[in-house]
């Protein structure tokens, strides 16, 4: 029996959570087809974490594709369907994508497996989101280095931590819906170790009595704690965390069952949601929004 | 005797690739690093290498961490395995964030030359940064001349210098004096 996860018409990270309820309690095992039909929009994170999705379950999933034209054509351009076809049996009709076309992505889904994509990765970008950073969003050039910087962290995160592969993707867009500026949005997904595994490898690691993702993600996340003794780790996301906060951005990682968030006064979101569904690994998105008085950071 | 480390040289010879002059990930610094510690090895005698960040466009808090602080605290350790000194060039403020990060988290300092001279970056106590100063103002001092130069009582002033050359921001020269890493640059 194969069991229908329906995927909503809007899929960032809080509404992507509506998919892994749906998932979360069927064995890795159960055939599931996870229903775009219905998407209109997707962020990054959605996009990526879908892959993840799938990366998750040991029996080969299907996915409807959106049946809405520019929906399918988008996912198309940011190579979603190139790397979906690896991982979903795919249903429905979307058009192929052409290597030569680039899509307006400041980076498409691409993958992460070796610390040599990050080079690909880092000096992709860096070009593009100069232009983007400067004229759009409006920021000090010193942003600039500073989005590379944390983009570079945030992919090291899967090479260093999850055991495994994983994808990432930034995209500039208006984000009429909540912000109503244009942003930059980096996400970053993996279907590994998660936090609370990586940290519990620590030599000599003893749990507290409340340990679990949301204890691991505030080590990680706030305190800069690495599962490696050398002192000098820990500070990647670290490095993220203080770059948000400088820029007046949002930083959230979700790993298991907890999302923590570095959360600006322009969101509502909460520092930290605990009790979620379960999903391995680790999904980080940063956003970067176009500043409001001139470019300031707040240091 | 001086050395010139061109970053991005090293780097280039580390990825095989002419495509990229980001400083990034912990491998990368850790490759540019051994390949440094590697020209190092090469002679046994007291050098300064000047260690070159012109070009290179960006470097991010893993790789610093690999490439500046790991190496300043090999050669300042008790054991260093040479006598070397290091002076930081053609650093922007586009790697300064990286690099005083590293320098913070791990309490170290290091020199670096300006268009006008050289600072000391990181983290220094407020004797060992008057020390630093005073020597650099006066281009070959004894721990007479600095603790003149600071106020301080002789025995202190020798023991802020003494703690600079261990971390390799200070060099002992014969008679007792010192002078700070980059008086003399290439």
């Amino acid at each position: 029996m194969t069991t229908v996860i329906t995927v909503p018409p809007s899929l960032d990270d809080h509404s992507f959570e509506q998919v892994l309820e749906q998932v979360a309690p069927l064995p890795a095992d159960a055939k599931i087809l996870v229903d775009c039909r219905h998407t209109r929009w997707s962020s990054p994170y959605g996009l990526t974490a879908l892959l993840t999705l799938a990366q998750t379950r040991a029996e080969r999933p299907a996915l409807a594709v959106p049946e809405h034209d520019d929906t399918a054509s988008y996912w198309s351009r940011v190579a979603f369907f190139n790397h979906a076809e690896a991982l979903y049996d795919l249903h429905g009709t979307y058009p192929k994508r052409r290597e030569a076309s680039e899509s307006n992505a400041l980076l498409d889904i691409t993958p992460i497996t070796k610390s040599e994509d990050v080079h690909k990765i880092v000096g992709h970008v860096q070009e593009r989101a100069t232009a983007i950073i400067k004229n759009e969003l409006k920021l000090e050039s010193k942003a600039i280095m500073g989005f590379a910087m944390t983009l570079s962290e945030v992919c090291q995160n899967i090479i260093e931590h999850a055991g495994q592969g994983g994808w990432v993707a930034v995209q500039s867009y208006r984000w009429t819906k909540r912000l109503g500026r244009r942003v930059v949005v980096i996400a970053v997904c993996d279907a590994g170790l998660g936090f609370r595994k990586s940290l519990e490898m620590t030599p000599g690691h003893l749990p507290t009595a409340r340990w679990d993702d949301a204890a691991a993600l505030e080590e990680a996340v706030i305190r800069g704690v690495s599962r490696f003794r050398d002192r000098g780790r820990g500070q990647g996301l670290a490095g993220a965390r203080n770059y948000v906060g400088r820029w007046k951005g949002k930083l959230s990682v979700r790993s298991g069952t907890a999302r923590i968030s570095i959360v600006p006064t322009w969101d509502e979101d909460v520092p930290l949601e605990e009790g979620l569904p379960d999903f391995p690994g680790a999904q980080v998105q940063v956003i970067i929004p176009e500043a409001l008085d001139g470019g300031g950071s707040e240091r | 005797m001086m050395n010139h480390i061109d970053l991005n040289s090293v780097l280039r010879q580390t990825l095989a690739c002419d495509l990229y002059s980001n400083l990034v990930t912990r491998p990368t610094g850790r490759a540019v690093r051994t390949q440094i510690e590697l020209m190092l090895s090469e002679s046994d005698e007291r050098a300064l290498t000047v260690i070159d960040f012109s070009q290179v466009s960006m470097i991010d808090f893993s790789c610093a961490d690999e490439v500046v602080a790991k190496l300043l605290i090999r050669y300042s350790s008790d054991d260093p395995p040479c006598d070397a000194y290091f002076l930081f060039r053609g650093v922007t403020e586009d790697h300064r964030d990286a690099i005083e990060t590293v320098l913070e988290r791990h309490g170290l300092a290091l020199a670096l030359e300006q268009g006008d001279g050289v600072e000391v970056v990181g983290v220094l106590s407020d004797d060992e940064r008057k020390a630093w100063d005073a020597s650099y103002r006066l281009g070959r001092a004894n721990a007479d001349d600095v603790a003149v130069e600071i106020h301080a009582n002789r025995d202190d002033a020798r023991a802020a210098l003494e703690q600079l050359c261990r971390r390799r921001l200070l060099m002992r020269v014969d008679d007792g004096d010192y002078i700070a890493v980059g008086i003399t640059r290439g």
